[in-house]
């Protein structure tokens, strides 16, 4: 049993080292299954911003930081969008205990964000997202080039001079 | 434990297996397959030294220093993936479930995707409709994780008809349960399956699902069903702004650890409807569970081997005092519950709204014991006990909630909450005699910015009242330098505590730096006996003092 255990890590330094090396042409968003606010279903594939960059956002009803990066961008997103033609998609990973509040929540506040939900969350998984807030940057040509954890005042700012480059072209590593 | 490193094997060979023939039939090279994979996961450590704190009731900690970690692996290339979670408690940190401890591997998979037809081999998380008799899932902070280990099959049959098929044994920290869980359901979203309605404003999704545990009678007292099935229907009809869900539940007898081992049917009820547009949100929520609790192990307790998920019909709080002394968690075994949540935004002009608006959010919310009646018929049919269906009993807990956001200028702005809780200590944290706790909770919330990227958080908080250890009062500042640095610094003091020499301060400070991904911090003093919630799910977590590291990444 011990063999198959070396064998498999073998394997799986192989994938990594061959995955990595690869890493700048190949972090797509995965494809999940994840809920509309009318409870519809939404392939997380299908997620596109015709070639401009996408911000991703997980959140949930009950944390505080989050809202309050979701409500501080909210000032700011008119602008950005004008400037930029950057897309937020928010991910709310709200259960079945506070599902029912995030459209009530996001229509109250006036979000003009793209909202999802991720209530077993299987996008949150597939993303490797550990804690929220947690914020993903997708450039152009839908790679996954930036993430951060956490939220602290100010960071929106942070984000969108990254956002600028992407839409610029440049490349943020 | 043997169990679990056999599947193990095979699974490894599977995955081989699996890639390479993927390779020669497409006839690329290997490297070139996988080239196109990608690897994501995430880490997190978190360690603390103990120190002995005998005022605050901090026991001695023999081994000093306590850890727990993981790392999360997922491996995709194309419609492939598969994935491994390493879990370490090195001792495992004081309130976590004592059954975690030691290392290994918890979680693996494999799962392909072809056409309509998804598998999944392996560990999954699954969750059937609100969850009412089937929900795997993990809050990993909680050391919660029901994680199913089996097959799952999903099959697109038409357009908008999905049905999933689990079958499996449930995750019991590095072991599995003793029941084998099995279950069908099936989403038809009706706007989809006919196309006549294709275009229709209203739309609405049916769900069905059925659930079943296998697990062997060995009890030589009374007969247990082996078998035990339940069912539930569910309806989300979804129109412009208006939207409601409701979900039916019924549970065949399954006696058991929880129920005393009555023979009564179980079922729940969960209806939620809302309203929102701009400017505007309101949800009415309520819900009745009656002998609910479903585990693949019928003399399971604590948060062990459930199969179903019952959510907890109240806020889910944040602040501090407000999350940790007094917050709610379901009574599996009956509650009726009711929630009523508003958010209004005041615009930006008028008396209330002023310069920069304002919103107020709003929220009640209750639970009660069912009213039953016993039967005292344990040595004739064991039925238990009867419920009136739309009677209220004891009180179980009450939250009444309202705050205000406004910002007041370019610099400050500030979040005001009052909250009004009635706590029925005795069921929620099993204390019998303890007395009804009634509390009032105050917080102000001030954000100042100094600059773009400078800003200092003050949060001071205040809990009066009369019952268990009085009142508390908490002052918080966190000052953070975005996109990198936090620092904090926490008093809780329990001033009003009925014994004069309990009055303590819980000083704590704690700094951290954020680098995309990857973030560390360093907490040093002491933390107050709590309970901490993250979703339905509840631990208690016992006073200590000390050093803590926690290093989270994800990449």
């Amino acid at each position: 049993m011990k063999h198959f255990r070396i064998l498999l890590t073998i394997f799986a330094i192989s994938i990594a080292t061959v995955a990595l090396a690869q890493e700048k042409s190949n972090r797509v968003i995965p494809a999940v299954d994840v809920q509309k606010l009318n409870g519809s279903k939404f392939n997380t594939s299908e997620i596109k911003n015709d070639g401009k960059p996408i911000i991703i956002n997980f959140w949930a009803t009950w944390c505080a930081p989050c809202k309050r990066e979701l409500n501080n961008i909210t000032e700011l997103y008119e602008d950005w969008q004008e400037e930029t033609g950057v897309k937020l998609v928010a991910i709310s990973i709200d259960d079945t205990r506070n599902m029912a509040k995030v459209a009530p929540y996001v229509n109250g506040k006036g979000w003009e964000y793209e909202v999802y939900i991720d209530p077993n969350g299987d996008f949150k998984r597939a993303l490797g997202v550990n804690n929220v807030p947690h914020t993903f940057l997708v450039d152009g040509d839908g790679q996954i080039v930036w993430q951060h954890n956490s939220y602290s005042e100010g960071d929106e700012y942070e984000l969108f001079e990254l956002v600028k480059k992407l839409s610029e072209g440049q490349s943020i590593k | 434990m043997r169990i679990q490193i056999r599947n193990f094997s095979k699974l490894s060979c599977l995955l081989i297996g699996v890639l390479f023939g993927f390779n020669s039939l497409t006839g690329q090279s290997f490297q070139e397959t996988l080239s196109k994979g990608q690897i994501r996961g995430n880490f997190q450590f978190d360690a603390q030294y103990y120190q002995e704190d005998t005022l605050i009731g901090a026991q001695d900690v023999p081994e000093k220093i306590l850890s727990n970690g993981f790392l999360n692996l997922v491996y995709t290339n194309g419609n492939f993936s598969t994935g491994v979670r390493y879990e370490s408690y090195l001792n495992a940190l004081l309130g976590f479930p004592p059954g975690y401890q030691g290392s290994g591997i918890t979680y693996r998979f494999a799962s392909y995707t072809q056409d309509k037809l998804s598998i999944t081999v392996g560990n999954f998380y699954e969750q059937f409709g609100n969850g009412l008799i089937f929900r795997t899932y993990e809050e990993r902070g909680l050391g919660y994780d029901n994680v199913m280990d089996g097959v799952r099959l999903k099959y697109d049959l038409a357009k908008g008809v999905k049905l999933t098929g689990v079958i499996g044994k449930q995750r019991l920290f590095f072991e599995y349960g003793d029941g084998i869980v099995r279950g069908l359901d099936v989403d038809i979203t009706l706007n989809d399956l006919f196309s006549k309605y294709s275009e229709s404003k209203t739309r609405v999704i049916v769900g069905f699902s059925g659930i079943s545990k296998y697990q062997q009678d060995l009890n030589s007292q009374l007969v247990l069903p082996e078998n035990v099935g339940s069912f539930a229907g569910r309806i989300n009809i979804n129109r412009g702004y208006f939207n409601f869900n409701g979900e039916y539940a019924y549970k065949y007898n399954d006696p058991s650890a929880d129920n005393g081992f009555i023979y009564k049917p179980g079922e729940a009820i969960f209806l939620q409807t809302s309203y929102s547009r701009k400017g505007f949100g309101l949800v009415l929520a309520a819900k009745r569970n009656d002998n609910m609790s479903f585990r693949s192990d019928r003399t399971a307790g604590q948060q062990d081997l459930l199969i179903n998920f019952i959510p907890a019909l109240t806020k889910q709080h944040t602040y501090n005092l407000l999350a940790t002394l007094y917050p709610y968690a379901t009574q599996l075994n009956g509650e009726i519950a009711f929630q009523a949540d508003l958010i209004y935004k005041f615009k930006k002009g008028t008396l209330l709204g002023g310069k920069r608006g304002m919103d107020i959010l709003l929220n009640i919310a209750t639970a009660n014991n069912l009213d039953t009646t016993q039967l005292n018929d344990d040595a004739t049919s064991r039925q238990g006990y009867e419920s009136k269906y739309f009677s209220l009993g004891e009180v179980f807990f009450k939250d009444f909630n309202v705050q205000l956001n406004k910002k007041f200028s370019k610099k400050v702005t500030g979040r005001f909450t009052y909250a009004n809780l009635v706590y029925n200590q005795d069921v929620i944290e099993g204390k019998p005699g303890a007395p009804i706790i009634y509390a009032d909770v105050g917080i102000a919330d001030v954000t100042y910015k100094f600059a773009q990227k400078k800003s200092l958080r003050t949060e001071a908080q205040v809990l009066l009242t009369k019952q268990d250890q009085g009142d508390w009062v908490t002052l918080l500042l966190e000052y953070s330098y975005a996109p990198h640095w936090f620092f904090a610094f926490l008093d809780q003091y329990n001033f009003g505590n009925p014994d004069p020499n309990l009055r303590v301060h819980y000083y704590n400070a704690s700094m951290g730096y954020v680098d995309g991904g990857n973030r560390i911090s360093l907490s040093y003093g002491r933390q107050r006996a709590g309970i901490f919630c993250v979703g339905g799910v509840c631990r208690v977590v016992p006073a200590s003092n000390g050093l803590y590291l926690s290093v989270t990444s994800s990449f």
